[in-house]
C-alpha cells in the first residue's frame, strides 16, 4: 500500500485529498467534499489530464486574439504538443463562442474550440 | 438631463449580474455604463478555465462565463453604453460621464449600482530600489498583452507575488515559450488559490519561494535581472541570503485595490480593511439609493460569488426604485423613511481575532431576506480552527475548518429566523477560535 497526497483542482475550494494505492491502482480516496474530487484523484494517479486554454490570432476583428480551449481534457503529456499545433493558427472574423478552430489537435481526438465571440472591426476606435 | 431608473457603473461580471437581477425584479429601465469596448470586464482576458462551477455546475473559461451573462443581459433588454467613462457621481445620484457620441453628459438616476471592480497594485506601491527600466509589468497587464493584444512581454521571467493572476501568468507565459524562473512571495504562505499552485506551478516545475522578495531591480534600458532575498518574520531581508537572478521581465502580482475614486468623491463611507464602501444587508451604502457589489466592494477570489452578490444588489436596487415610484409624495418621504430606518434598530457586524472584516457591516432585520451570506477574510493561515459566531456575548455557532488562509474568502450564512428567535441582538461578532 502506498499513499498519495493531492490537492483537488476540480474547483477553487482546493480540497486536500488522500489516495490509497496498491500496485498502481487506486483503492480509496478521502478528503474530498464532492464527487468531482473522487474522479479527479483517480484520474490524477493513473492518467492525469488537463483542459488546455490559449489564444489564436484573428484577422479583421475588434480584437487581435481570440481565446480557445480543448473541448475536453487532454493527457497532461500532450499539453506542449497542443500548444505547438496552435502556433501560427489564424482565423478570420466573425468567430463565435463554441466554433471549432482546429479539429483533433495533436492527434488527441479532441477539438480546439473558441471561447469568445469576436465580431468584425467597425469604425475607428 | 436624462432621467433613468437604475444606472450601473461598470459592465464586468458584477455589473452584468446586477443588471439582469434588476430586470428580473421588474425594473424596465436599466442602463450599464462601461468604459471598455466590450462588456465582460476582466473576464475577457482570463482565458483559463475554472469559472462557473458554482453558478453553472460546469467549468468554463472567463470569456465563456462572461458570454453567458452578456447573452442573458441582451435577452432581458439591458441597455449598455460602451466606451463611456463616468467622471463623477454626486450624493443625490447625478452621474457625469462622457463618450464620443454624446460628449459630456449628466444622468439623474433613481438608483445607482457601483460595479467598477478593482485594479492592481503597481510597482510604485512596493518601494523596490533600483532603476526604472522597461520590462516591469503588473501581472494583469501582461495577461492583457498576451491574451488580448497578442504580444509577449518577455522571455525570461521572474514573478513577484503569488496572487492568482501571477500564478495563472506563470503558466501562460511558460506555455507561450517563456522561461519562468521563479515566483517569489513575501509572506510565508501564498496569496493565491491552492489549485493554482498545483496546476500552474507544480505542473510546470516552476519554483515558489515563500518568504522571499525582490530587493533590487537591475538594468538601465531593459530589466537585466533582479536580486532576491529571504525575509525574516518581520518581512525584512536577511543579509547573506541575496541571490541574483537574470531575467528580462518582472511581473508583479501583489494585490488588488477596489477602484473607488467615484465612491469617495460622492461621500460614501469607506471601510479601511476592504478599501470598499461600507454596506448593509441590501448592499446599500450610506447614500440612499446607491448600492455596491463585486470587486469594488471587496476583492473576491471567485467570480461566482461576485455574480451572486451582484444579483442581490440588483434586486435590492429594484426594490428601492419600486418603492420610490409607488410614493407619489416622492423623495422627501422616502428619504425621511431611510433616515428613520437608519436610526431604527440595526445589528452591527464585528470582525475580531483573526477575522479581518465582514461584508455587510450592518443588518436591518426588517429588510433582511430569509438568508444572508456574510463574507470575510481571515488574517493568517489557520489549521484545524473554527469560525466562531457570537450574538452579542453568546457563542451561537462554531464552524470547524481544516484550513483557512487569507487568500481564500470565507462565508457564513445567517438565517433571519435565528436572529428573530434570538430577540434583540445588537451585535454579531465573527472570530477564529478552537
Amino acid at each position: 500500500m502506498e499513499q498519495r497526497e493531492l490537492i483537488c483542482i476540480g474547483c477553487p475550494l482546493g480540497c486536500a485529498l488522500t489516495v490509497q494505492m496498491n500496485q498502481g491502482e487506486v483503492i480509496s480516496v478521502s478528503g474530498n467534499t464532492c464527487k468531482r474530487g473522487d474522479t479527479y484523484a483517480r484520474k490524477e494517479c493513473v492518467n492525469p489530464t488537463r483542459i488546455v486554454t490559449s489564444t489564436v490570432k484573428v484577422t479583421g476583428g475588434e480584437l487581435a486574439m481570440v481565446s480557445v480551449k480543448t473541448r475536453e481534457d487532454v493527457p497532461k503529456s500532450q499539453i506542449q504538443a497542443c500548444m505547438r499545433a496552435l502556433r501560427g493558427v489564424s482565423v478570420p472574423v466573425p468567430v463565435h463562442c463554441g466554433d471549432v478552430i482546429l479539429e483533433n489537435v495533436a492527434e488527441t481526438g479532441v477539438d480546439i474550440i473558441a471561447t469568445k465571440t469576436v465580431e468584425k472591426r467597425e469604425g475607428v476606435l | 438631463m436624462e432621467n433613468r431608473k437604475i444606472v450601473i457603473i461598470g459592465g464586468g461580471p458584477a455589473g452584468l449580474a446586477a443588471a439582469i437581477a434588476a430586470k428580473k425584479a421588474g425594473v424596465d429601465d436599466v442602463l450599464i455604463l462601461e468604459r471598455d469596448v466590450r462588456l465582460g470586464g476582466i473576464l475577457n482576458q482570463c482565458i483559463h478555465n475554472g469559472f462557473g462551477l458554482h453558478t453553472f455546475h460546469e467549468e468554463l473559461t472567463g470569456p465563456e462565463y462572461a458570454e453567458r451573462f452578456i447573452q442573458e443581459a441582451k435577452a432581458y433588454d439591458v441597455e449598455a453604453w460602451l466606451n463611456t467613462m463616468v467622471l463623477s457621481l454626486s450624493p443625490d445620484r447625478q452621474i457625469t460621464a462622457m463618450n464620443r457620441e454624446k460628449g459630456v453628459f449628466v444622468i439623474q438616476a433613481d438608483a445607482v449600482i457601483l460595479a467598477m471592480g478593482c485594479r492592481e497594485r503597481p510597482r510604485g506601491a512596493l518601494n523596490i530600489p533600483g532603476t526604472r527600466p522597461a520590462g516591469i509589468y503588473s501581472a494583469g497587464t501582461a495577461q492583457r498583452l498576451v491574451n488580448m493584444e497578442g504580444f509577449m512581454p518577455g522571455k525570461e521571467v521572474v514573478i513577484l507575488g503569488s496572487g492568482d493572476i501571477g500564478l495563472i501568468m506563470a503558466r501562460r507565459m511558460t506555455l507561450e515559450g517563456a522561461n519562468v524562473k521563479v515566483v517569489a512571495e513575501l509572506m510565508p504562505y501564498s496569496g493565491g488559490l491552492k489549485r493554482n499552485i498545483v496546476q500552474c506551478l507544480d505542473d510546470y516545475g516552476i519554483p515558489l519561494k515563500l518568504s522571499h522578495t525582490v530587493i533590487e531591480i537591475h538594468g538601465k534600458e531593459r530589466v537585466t535581472g533582479v536580486t532576491l532575498a529571504q525575509v525574516d518574520e518581520r518581512r525584512r531581508p536577511i543579509p547573506g541570503t541575496e541571490e541574483f537572478i537574470s531575467c528580462d521581465t518582472l511581473l508583479l502580482s501583489v494585490g488588488l485595490i477596489p477602484e473607488n475614486e467615484l465612491s469617495v468623491q460622492a461621500g460614501i463611507w469607506m471601510e479601511a480593511a476592504t478599501q470598499g464602501p461600507q454596506v448593509d444587508e441590501s448592499l446599500s451604502t450610506n447614500l440612499a439609493g446607491v448600492f455596491a457589489c463585486g470587486n469594488v466592494l471587496h476583492v473576491h477570489d471567485l467570480v461566482d460569488y461576485v455574480s451572486e452578490e451582484a444579483a442581490l444588489a440588483g434586486s435590492r436596487a429594484a426594490a428601492y426604485v419600486r418603492k420610490m415610484c409607488a410614493q407619489d409624495t416622492a423623495k422627501e418621504t422616502l428619504e425621511k423613511e431611510n433616515t428613520e430606518m437608519e436610526n431604527a434598530e440595526s445589528i452591527l457586524l464585528h470582525a475580531t481575532d483573526g477575522v479581518r472584516y465582514t461584508v455587510p457591516k450592518r443588518i436591518h432585520l426588517v429588510q433582511m431576506g430569509d438568508k444572508l451570506t456574510v463574507r470575510f477574510r481571515v488574517a493568517d493561515v489557520y489549521k484545524d480552527k473554527a469560525i466562531h459566531v457570537y450574538y452579542d456575548d453568546r457563542l451561537v455557532r462554531r464552524i470547524p475548518k481544516r484550513v483557512m488562509a487569507p487568500g481564500e474568502m470565507e462565508s457564513v450564512v445567517l438565517l433571519k429566523k435565528d436572529l428573530m428567535q434570538a430577540e434583540d441582538v445588537k451585535n454579531i461578532t465573527f472570530s477564529i477560535g478552537d
